[in-house]
């Protein structure tokens, strides 16, 4: 008796549950209307089938309570009411199948005329190729990947020198144009997704694969990784910029063709030792750091992440959040390099600085428990010696300032740095750096990168 | 059926000699049943603390600083392995299988009895391995359950190192502990059947069993093959599944292997796993309704070919699981299709449930509770299935908490109220002594009604498009703060869930000792364990005589006779028989009004 009200006040709680959900699909923003459709005919078949036999259910459990004196009927098979709910789910399940398999019909053939973009994931990051002038983009493969060739675009294939590469989180579709992505990944497997795009696939190592959709609605959209990939899966994430075409033709005439990046000239040092010298009485003559003005060693570091983090400083990613007073000081510094190239020549000038090991600040931790925690959520990126890695655009930890490093990590724990939606990835250090639970656990790690070097 | 029961030939029983040989390295099957369960549901209990971890981070990301995102994977790892394989598995097969196949078919113990003994040590000693990877460096392995490769070997995974061998290993010897076990199970249900009882007169908890087993035997390989081929990928660097892959920057020596043959293996195994889990609950709660009810199952040859076809689909559905995966889209309209219907089987069976309280006398004992929660909760979760089996659905719900609350109502809540079910429906039989009504229904009532508080939420998370397997959801421009508040308030529900589980184990422990002394057949029950001599059942089971069947296992309320129900072994000559006429369609449709 008592179940039977339970049952129905579970279903009636279930419509209104649903009723007053907030929590429903994103606008659509591609013209995958045909499978929101698909899930609205399921759900209201399905949801009609919850709600009778569970009130039928709780009817039986009523009416057919023990009572004094009533025996249950002795009735082992029905075979006509048996064979009528058959025909019947049969129905209901053709109904649900067969528009479901036309929308797949259309999923499996992309548009002969559909653009194509190649989507490339690897851990925990996003990059991107589109095909340049001659409509076609070159071979790509896993041995030719490299610092100035993250995309694997082989070298060899002429088809692939005017292919058009981003390194970066962020790539750009016109409105209303049908895309076909290519998905590869470099490393393990990744999901592309974009949750108003209402399509997903994962992406294989070894092998390419695709997916294909007309964006509808001009805005930014986040790309997620959805098949595990490793502790920083949940923060790999992208953006997808959707504009009209005469934007989307701008943007694109900025970013570089894969020869361009193959031949760029090299930095020039010079340049950037002068630059330097605006940075010295701070940094030190030598990059050598100088904890009393707030001024971490910068020797040691490379060149690609100092470039970047001056960026960041410019654009103001970086050093403009109340809680960072020193990032405060650097910002109008780095503001006063002239333009991106001499951005890229004082980078330069640093990554070449001779590298001596920082002093040691950090007494009495426990080094054993740093290093419990730096092996299990710090050296996925910046490897076991914490020297870092372009590949995870990971800096070298070891032999740097470690006072810095706890400062900066409880900035990224206090999110005063890294969520800032140009700083590429840096929300991943918001949260990787929950791995450490209070100072005394971040100076651990400190101290046990500083038994590194 | 002219076959010479193995019950005619006396069995040679293997009578225990000692304190050590009678409770410890028992072949009797009902012992080892009981080892089984123990060591089952002890190694549930650590799944389901991780779980609670997991809620934990993902209610509280502020201000819960126990698990980091390696921990955090390892729990979602183990609990997923721990609750399919070692804990589901062992205990609806190596526990209820063993304790319930000899004593429903009336046989004195299992066909070999000592390959039995060895299932379970070789089971206990794969949850040894896996518990022990718990401890070796770098921790268990961090992949997913499903252990997809390259990642499941690579230095972003937690565990890449001794844990992943160590899953492996254990996994090997879990399939080959199931597959001595398995083969005496089927052997036990076609060769020791007492004398009367045919297959069709079996109760639906064997039948369900039965065909469990089967699929398991015919499953497990292919587990056992990706296995061993991973942990020649993993300790010798062949490439089955690895393909030319960077790993920080540093390409490794692997070429040519395809992750995508891993998901193949890995759900041609993995999907009739869920009906390997899901037979012997459908048979279970078939046999319990039932008995409580005081009726017949509805339509029980129905119910048979149902537990056949649903086994039998069950092996060309796999790829459902891989609609999203890269392997050839193409797949997806045959894959879609056979998904779909397997759908019509499944719901005659829930239909039949249902029709089975139809014009019964319902005894609102406490399986019965847990027996109908059951239906509700898989009613909830076959409809989801709807969506996620039809392709196109697929595609944006797929890899999100969509999933993981179908999943969860249809594989987890829906069998383990059944194992509560059949648990307190046979406590009385198997420890001589009735359980804490009381207790019982509130574990009930905490149990179901905060299981769908947890899941039923989960489902708008998924449709909203959140991801499974996200240490944190960080921000995004789609997902609304109040996602947060409601993932806390799922937390909670699961928190009260979780503690109301210590009124089971302190009911079953109250109860062995005070409990009352138990009736040999409380709930009035037909079928023949109920049937024994002695109350629980000795060694050998049946004293000097093996029983006899002269009926189906659901002779309840036949008009005529003595009492509402009539056991198994009853003559036909002291009770009516209309055993016979279930089979013939047109009796008693002057009673079928409905």
């Amino acid at each position: 008796m008592a179940l039977a009200v339970v049952i129905v006040i579970l279903v009636v709680g279930s419509v209104i549950f649903h009723f007053a959900s907030p929590w429903w699909f994103t606008d659509i923003a591609a013209d995958w209307g045909s499978v929101d459709f698909v899930v609205d005919l399921t759900f209201w078949i399905s949801g009609f089938v919850f709600i009778t036999i569970n009130l039928f259910l709780a009817y039986c459990i009523y009416k057919f309570r023990q009572k004094d004196g009533h025996k249950a009927v002795y009735e082992p098979e029905n075979t006509k009411l048996e064979v009528s709910l058959s025909v019947v789910t049969s129905i209901g399940v053709v109904l649900m199948l067969a528009p479901g398999l036309f929308v797949w019909a259309n999923f499996v053939s992309p548009p002969e005329d559909a653009h194509v973009v190649e989507i490339i994931g690897q851990q925990w990051q996003w990059s991107y190729r589109y095909p340049g002038a001659d409509g076609q983009l070159g071979s790509a493969d896993v041995k030719h990947i490299s610092e100035i060739n993250p995309w694997g675009v082989n070298p060899e294939d002429p088809a692939g020198q005017d292919d058009i590469v981003i390194d970066g989180p962020e790539f750009h579709l016109p409105v209303d144009l049908p895309v076909k992505t290519l998905l590869r990944s470099k490393d393990v497997l990744h999901n592309y997704t974009v949750a108003q795009f209402r399509v997903k696939m994962d992406l294989v190592p070894g092998m390419v694969t695709f997916l294909w959709f007309t964006p509808t609605k001009i805005g930014t959209y986040d790309i997620l990784c959805e098949e595990l990939c490793g502790i920083a899966h949940f923060m790999m994430r992208g953006k997808v910029v959707v504009e009209e075409q005469s934007d989307f033709d701008a943007w694109l005439a900025q970013q570089p063709t894969f020869a361009q990046t193959q031949s760029a000239a090299a930095p020039d040092l010079n340049a950037g030792r002068q630059l330097y010298a605006g940075c010295a009485s701070c940094h030190g003559e030598q990059g050598e750091g100088n904890q009393a003005l707030n001024a971490p060693k910068l020797a040691g570091l490379q060149s690609w992440y100092v470039q970047r983090q001056l960026k960041h400083f410019r654009v103001g990613a970086r050093g403009v959040n109340d809680g960072d007073s020193a990032g405060a000081m650097m910002r109008p510094m780095a503001i006063a390099l002239a333009d991106d190239n001499a951005v890229r020549n004082v980078s330069a000038y640093v990554a070449s600085l001779s590298d001596v090991p920082a002093a040691s600040t950090i007494a009495d931790a426990n080094v054993r428990n740093g290093a419990r925690i730096y092996s299990r959520n710090c050296a996925a990126c910046h490897l076991d010696d914490a020297s870092g890695t372009w590949y995870t655009d990971a800096p070298a930890l070891a032999g740097m300032s470690d006072w810095y490093f706890v400062k900066q990590i409880t900035n990224f724990r206090n999110r005063i740095r890294g969520e800032h939606s140009a700083d590429d990835y840096g929300e991943q250090m918001v949260h990787m750096a929950t791995a450490m639970a209070d100072l005394e656990e971040i100076e651990d790690v400190a101290a046990y990168i500083n038994s590194l070097r | 059926m002219a076959y010479v029961p193995l019950a005619d030939q006396e069995q040679e029983l293997h009578h225990p000699q000692s304190w050590l040989t009678t409770y410890v390295f028992s072949q009797d099957h009902k012992i080892i049943a009981i080892q089984y369960a123990g060591t089952a549901i002890a190694v549930g209990v650590v799944a389901l603390v991780l779980s609670l971890l997991m809620r934990m981070q993902l209610g509280f990301p502020e201000s819960f600083t126990l698990i980091d995102p390696s921990a955090y994977y390892q729990s979602v790892t183990m609990h997923g392995m721990i609750m399919v394989i070692y804990l589901l598995t062992a205990l609806f097969l190596g526990g209820f299988g063993n304790y319930l196949i000899p004593l429903m078919v009336g046989a004195r113990d299992m066909v070999f009895p000592f390959l039995n003994m060895l299932s379970y040590w070789v089971y206990l000693l794969s949850v040894l391995i896996l518990l022990a990877s718990f401890f070796v460096p770098g921790g268990p392995t961090g992949a997913g359950w499903t252990l997809y490769p390259p990642q499941v070997n690579m230095a972003g995974t937690p565990g890449n190192g001794l844990g992943i061998v160590f899953m492996l290993i254990s996994l090997v010897f879990f399939v080959v502990a199931f597959t001595m076990g398995g083969l005496n199970y089927v052997t036990t249900v076609l060769q020791s059947r007492c004398r009367g009882l045919t297959m069709m007169r079996l109760p639906l908890t064997v039948w369900g069993i039965f065909v469990a087993t089967v699929l398991g035997l015919f499953a497990f390989p292919a587990l056992l093959v990706a296995g061993i081929m991973m942990t020649f990928d993993v300790l010798l660097g062949t490439s089955f599944f690895m393909p030319a892959v960077i790993e920080a920057g540093q390409a490794l020596d692997y070429n040519g292997g395809s992750p995508i043959l891993f998901q193949h293996l890995f759900w041609f195994f993995g999907h009739p796993e869920v009906y390997i889990v899901a037979l012997p609950a459908f048979g279970l709660v078939s046999d319990v309704l039932s008995t409580h009810a005081r009726k017949n199952i509805f339509g029980y040859r129905m119910m048979v070919w149902a537990i056949i076809a649903i086994g039998g689909l069950s092996f060309i559905v796999w790829a459902h699981h891989m609609y999203v995966s890269g392997m050839n889209p193409y797949f997806g309209f045959f894959f879609a299709t056979t998904t779909l219907i397997i759908a019509v089987p499944t719901a005659l069976k829930v239909y039949n449930w249902v029709l089975t309280l139809w014009e019964g006398d319902i005894r609102m004992n406490v399986p019965m509770y847990f027996a109908i929660g059951f239906i509700f909760t898989f009613i909830h979760g076959g409809l989801t299935g709807l969506f996620l089996g039809n392709v196109v659905i697929d595609m944006p719900l797929s890899d999100t908490y969509f999933v993981v609350a179908h999943f969860h109502m249809v594989m987890g809540v829906s069998p383990v109220l059944v194992l509560f079910a059949a648990i307190y429906h046979w406590f009385p039989k198997i420890s001589g002594k009735m359980y804490h009504e009381g207790m019982a229904k509130a574990h009930f009532w905490i149990t179901f009604i905060g299981a769908y508080a947890i899941y039923l939420p989960m489902h708008y998370l998924g449709f909203l498009g959140v991801p499974r397997r996200y240490y944190a959801l960080g921000t995004t421009d789609f997902i609304p703060e109040s996602a947060q508040a409601l993932n806390a308030n799922i937390t909670i529900a699961a928190l009260i869930v979780g503690a109301a589980q210590l009124l089971f184990f302190i009911n079953i422990f109250w109860s062995l000792k005070n409990g009352k002394k138990a009736d040999p057949n409380p709930w009035g029950s037909a079928s023949l364990e109920w049937q024994t001599p002695d109350t629980p059942p000795k060694h050998g089971n049946w004293g000097d005589e093996l029983p006899s069947v002269y009926r189906w296992a659901y002779d309840y309320s036949v008009p005529g006779a003595h009492q509402d129900f009539i056991p198994q072994n009853t003559p036909e000559d002291s009770e009516p028989t209309v055993d016979e006429q279930h089979f013939d369609p047109d009796h008693d449709q002057s009673k079928a009004d409905i």
